[in-house]
């Protein structure tokens, strides 16, 4: 085992526990937008897409980096916007309420 | 952009993160929750953009872009009432995304690294593009069945755990080949452990039916976190590993509440199967449920409706499908007009995602503190003088709490047979998602109004706004 992945074990396990704090508490209204809310954060894969795709000469890895690079895209973007245009919905509904 | 710089980004861009969540589960904070993310997701990235390792930026921008537009384009298009899909599809891409980075990468790296370091990179790897597979095919399932390409009823194969069970060792005996392997020659046991795990992905839910599915698409939202995860490790990227166990977990604790709301195990619904005991059940014990179905027509519903003062809507998947939430929006407010007591009673897993109905209600405009959960409203039925149901049926199930060998038994539902009279509005008698027969349309109190919801609710609107 090498110090790195130790270091990366330990910081896992803490991200790990965060999210259950952190998610525990939600009321059932919100599950949606805060589903496609984590999913648009899980979109964070276009970094390592970004990081296999960025450098050298045209080559299979590059190519694959660049078409994950697309779909996380369209996930990330894609999903912040749809959970804003639900959270937009229940801003206006508190307002007349 | 130097690596310390790089570091201090990415420690910002996790806070940011865990900000979001955290915003994100309260209704106060929601939006700010959601413009956290995107912030976060920016300094990730412009972050990135700048480590030394990346520099062809004409070629990141020709494909950045197009994704961007497509995204912003589906975001903007997609109907409410198909959330659950391009949540699933979503899903669906961070899992091709994170197989292909792994691929790339063992490409990429595989020949600078020796001994140890090579060995633990190998084996993040393998298991970074198995993780991805499985949530890749699996949401491309899941997206299937909740858009009706695919049929809704569990594929329930013989020896179907056996079967997982021998696909997972599969996997775990080409990983032994793909470490084993000299460098670059692994890839063979690399592709075809890929395709493995894509079987498993396909089987795992194709197995989940019936109710069941706002707790996979919740599952496949923690597969994907934890997919992000893995990318992370074999990428050494903190970032990664951080927000992908943060997705991960609390998709997890997500479908754990669920379940909970649910009275079903989380292993059960992981493993599939819902409705397996409930064939034979239903068969065997030849539930049939006693009673005469009273039929009840458009002018009958609105007589009931027009006595009422006190009136609990109760929403299931079949208003969304009907779109009638307009027309229901619309009845509701003439109502509260005329000074009748309205409110929604919403079940924890009506819907085909979790939180799917408040989200529609919330589209047409339907006042906030009108709609109730179910423990809040429950205790209110008895009081109440009609209760209209559109679209739902497991929820409102009687069986679910009268009959042990039904084989949702002992899942909380809203106990809308207590009121004094039951409109239901539905397509036909036929079983809901879960398949099971449903005692409620048998009941003296309760009158059926059959047809499509949103035709019937515009029918009963006109006639309401008369008088």
């Amino acid at each position: 085992m090498t110090e790195a992945l130790i270091a990366a074990l330990f910081v896992f396990v803490l991200a790990s526990f965060t999210g259950f704090e952190v998610i525990n508490k939600v009321p059932p209204t919100l599950h949606t937008p805060l589903m496609s809310g984590a999913n648009a954060i899980s979109g964070i894969a276009v970094i390592g897409a970004l990081v296999v795709s960025g450098e050298r000469d045209w080559n299979v890895s590059v190519i694959l980096g660049l078409i994950a690079v697309v779909l996380a895209t369209i996930n990330v973007v894609g999903g912040f916007l749809v959970t804003d245009r639900m959270l937009q919905m229940f801003k206006k509904k508190e307002v007349k309420a | 952009m130097s690596n310390n710089l790089l570091t201090v980004a990415y420690v910002a861009a996790s806070a940011l993160f865990i900000l979001s969540l955290a915003g994100l589960s309260s209704q106060e904070t929601a939006r700010k929750g959601n413009v956290y993310g995107i912030v976060g997701m920016l300094i990730a990235f412009i972050a990135t953009s700048f480590s030394p390792g990346v520099t062809e930026y004409g070629r990141l921008g020709s494909v950045i872009l197009p994704g961007a537009v497509i995204g912003a384009i589906v975001a903007s298009r997609v109907a409410m009432t198909s959330m659950p899909q391009l949540v699933a599809i979503l899903h669906s891409f961070v899992g091709a995304a994170a197989v292909l980075v792994g691929i790339a990468n063992y490409l990429q790296l595989e020949q600078f690294q020796t001994g140890i370091e090579a060995t633990i990179h190998q084996l993040e790897v393998f298991i970074g593009v198995f993780i991805g597979a499985v949530t890749f095919t699996g949401s491309v399932i899941a997206f299937g069945k909740l858009q009706g390409i695919i049929g809704s009823k569990p594929l329930l194969l013989p020896g179907r755990h056996l079967l997982n069970l021998g696909l997972l060792g599969a996997s775990v005996w080409l990983g032994v080949q793909f470490m084993t392997a000299i460098p670059l020659s692994g890839l063979q046991p690399l592709l075809i452990m890929a395709a493995i795990a894509s079987v498993l992905g396909i089987h795992l839910v194709m197995a989940i039916g019936g109710a069941d599915m706002p707790v996979a698409i919740s599952m496949l939202n923690s597969y994907s976190g934890w997919t992000a995860a893995a990318a992370g490790f074999m990428l050494s990227n903190d970032l990664l590993i951080i927000t992908g166990a943060l997705v991960g977990s609390s998709g997890a604790i997500l479908s754990y509440i669920m379940c909970k709301a649910m009275n079903r195990s989380f292993l059960s619904v992981i493993l599939g199967g819902f409705g397996a005991g409930a064939g034979v059940a239903t068969t065997e014990g030849s539930a049939q449920p006693t009673g005469e179905v009273t039929l009840a027509t458009v002018e009958e519903a609105v007589e009931v409706i027009r006595n009422a003062k006190t009136i609990i809507i109760v929403p299931g998947y079949g208003m969304a499908v009907a779109q009638a939430q307009y027309s229901l929006s619309e009845i509701v407010k003439i109502l509260r007009l005329r000074g009748v007591q309205v409110r929604f009673g919403i079940h924890p897993v009506a819907g085909r995602l979790p939180g799917h109905m408040n989200v529609l209600l919330a589209e047409t405009n339907v006042p906030y503190d009108i709609v109730l959960e179910m423990d809040e409203i429950n205790g209110d039925f008895a009081k109440t003088d009609a209760v209209l149901v559109v679209g739902a049926n497991d929820t409102v199930n009687p069986g679910a709490l009268e009959n042990p060998t039904s084989p949702i038994a002992g899942m909380p539902v809203l106990e809308v047979w207590k009121a004094n009279t039951v409109v239901v509005m539905k397509r036909s008698l036929a079983s809901g998602y879960a398949g099971v027969e449903n005692p409620l349309f048998y009941k003296d109190n309760t009158r059926m109004l059959f047809g499509d919801a949103r035709k019937n609710l515009d029918a009963i609107l006109g006639q309401l706004s008369y008088v």
